[in-house]
């Protein structure tokens, strides 16, 4: 999969499989700027990413992420919080893009 | 429970051996085990109630890895803390948010909320999980200007916006609960949602939809504030409709209501290390890289830290150790079963 982070670069990363983690721990493990504050349970956004390829491939929403995600100021169509993202081989190609802090 | 606000006449001073910043899970634990140490502790939190996040996020989700219960509702765990701490008598001070935290040169240690409480004690265990929860801001150019001249991010009391054109943005359940209230005293109530569904409980959103059809409120969807206008207060907002339209409200108030978010706040300013806005601290005694001020809970940060209850249950009874040891250093510390001893309050 593809990150761009916060100055527009973008970095492919291998995914890990066979280890349950989420994509805001595979950011963090990677080194991006994210805090991933509350530990993965959808209550602090600091995970919030553009999803710019692939959004199908990642699965339903659930309502806790789309309810942190209505009450952000500023979201986009494809706006995912990346903690309640499994990895998964479904990750392949897909490209996000690390959200604006607030 | 003792606060700023119970009507002792204006702040207060209050002397412990333990100060605990942040009355979460781990925090109250904290006290306990002080407690069997008897020293004497004193808690803050700037939320109006104990428990943190348990109390205030997720009260009715089950917790399944608390030792000994196979599944505890978290507030149920807050309850049973504080049942659990109430022999060793903790002070509270609820509602505050500590600005100051500075070593005397007696290595005791001065605590100062925003309202004024001080608090003297000789040690510090900052148990403040995610750190405050903030307002979140939206993205307007020089909102700041605005912020108490018409701007709020918090309604605490509903008169302050009597006969007044209010305009709220989000459209969760604080911002679709407070349009219902406001609609009630405000002479015009515009509620403004980015998009054309509204995820707040359902019942709230079809008495908001009852109040538009009999013109005390209008709700405006697919739109976004965009500008705030005045001369030195609030006059008027500029929302941007999706489709690129811009239109302006008058307005004397400007409400956006878009949830909360946690911030390190003014703990990044209280001279110990901050690593991505986490504590660091060692495994022996969770101290920071201040002597006499600990770290327990989400806060810290060390190799092979979990942000779990369960680890922060551990850290506070290796913090209270080194608490006395810091505060006492003449004094023998023996370590006793609480099967042995039992619970000698304080």
């Amino acid at each position: 999969m593809t990150v761009v982070d916060r100055q527009g670069a973008s970095r492919s990363l291998e995914v890990p499989l066979g280890i349950s983690l989420n994509l805001m721990e595979l950011l963090k493990a990677e080194g991006f700027p994210v805090e991933g504050l509350c530990g993965g349970m959808a209550m602090c956004a600091t995970c919030h990413i553009e999803v710019l390829e692939g959004l199908e491939k990642l699965g339903a929403q659930t309502e806790a992420e789309l309810n942190m995600l209505d009450t952000l100021p500023k979201v986009y169509p494809a706006s995912r919080l990346a903690c309640q993202i499994p990895l998964s081989p479904a990750l392949e190609g897909v490209v996000v893009r690390l959200a604006e802090t607030e | 429970m003792r606060s700023a606000e119970d009507g002792f006449g204006g702040p207060q001073s209050i002397t412990t051996d333990v100060c605990i910043i942040g009355a979460g899970p781990v925090g109250l634990f904290a006290v306990f085990e002080c407690g069997l140490l008897k020293l004497k502790c004193h808690l803050v939190d700037v939320l109006p109630r104990p428990g943190g996040q348990l109390s205030e996020i997720y009260p009715k989700k089950p917790i399944f890895d608390i030792p000994g219960y196979p599944s505890i509702l978290a507030q149920e765990l807050v309850d049973n803390l504080m049942v659990q701490i109430a022999p060793f008598k903790p002070g509270f001070t609820l509602g505050e948010r500590v600005e100051q935290l500075k070593k005397q040169p007696d290595g005791r240690f001065k605590i100062i909320t925003q309202k004024g409480t001080e608090i003297q004690a000789g040690a510090v265990a900052i148990a403040a999980g995610l750190g405050c929860f903030e307002p979140r801001k939206p993205d307007i150019p020089d909102i700041q200007i605005f912020e108490g001249k018409g701007l709020e991010y918090m309604v605490s009391d509903p008169e302050k916006f009597r006969d007044g054109d209010v305009v709220i943005a989000g459209g969760g359940d604080s911002a679709l609960d407070w349009a219902i209230q406001l609609s009630a005293v405000a002479h015009s109530l515009t509620l403004v949602h980015r998009s054309a569904t509204f995820r707040a409980a359902a019942h709230s959103v079809e008495t908001a939809r009852q109040l538009e059809s009999q013109g005390r409120m209008r709700i405006i969807v697919n739109a976004q504030l965009h500008k705030l206008l005045g001369n030195g207060h609030l006059e008027a907002v500029e929302i941007r409709h999706n489709d690129g339209r811009i239109e302006t409200l008058q307005a004397n108030v400007c409400l956006p209501l878009f949830g909360l978010s946690p911030k390190l706040g003014p703990i990044a300013h209280w001279g110990f290390d901050i690593q991505n806005n986490q504590i660091p601290v060692d495994t022996e005694k969770f101290q920071t890289s201040v002597p006499g001020i600990f770290a327990i809970g989400d806060i810290n940060t060390y190799p092979g830290k979990l942000k779990l209850i369960l680890c922060g249950f551990h850290e506070a009874a290796l913090m209270a150790q080194a608490a006395f040891k810091y505060i006492k250093p003449q004094e023998h510390l023996s370590f006793k079963y609480t099967t042995v001893t039992g619970i000698q309050g304080l």
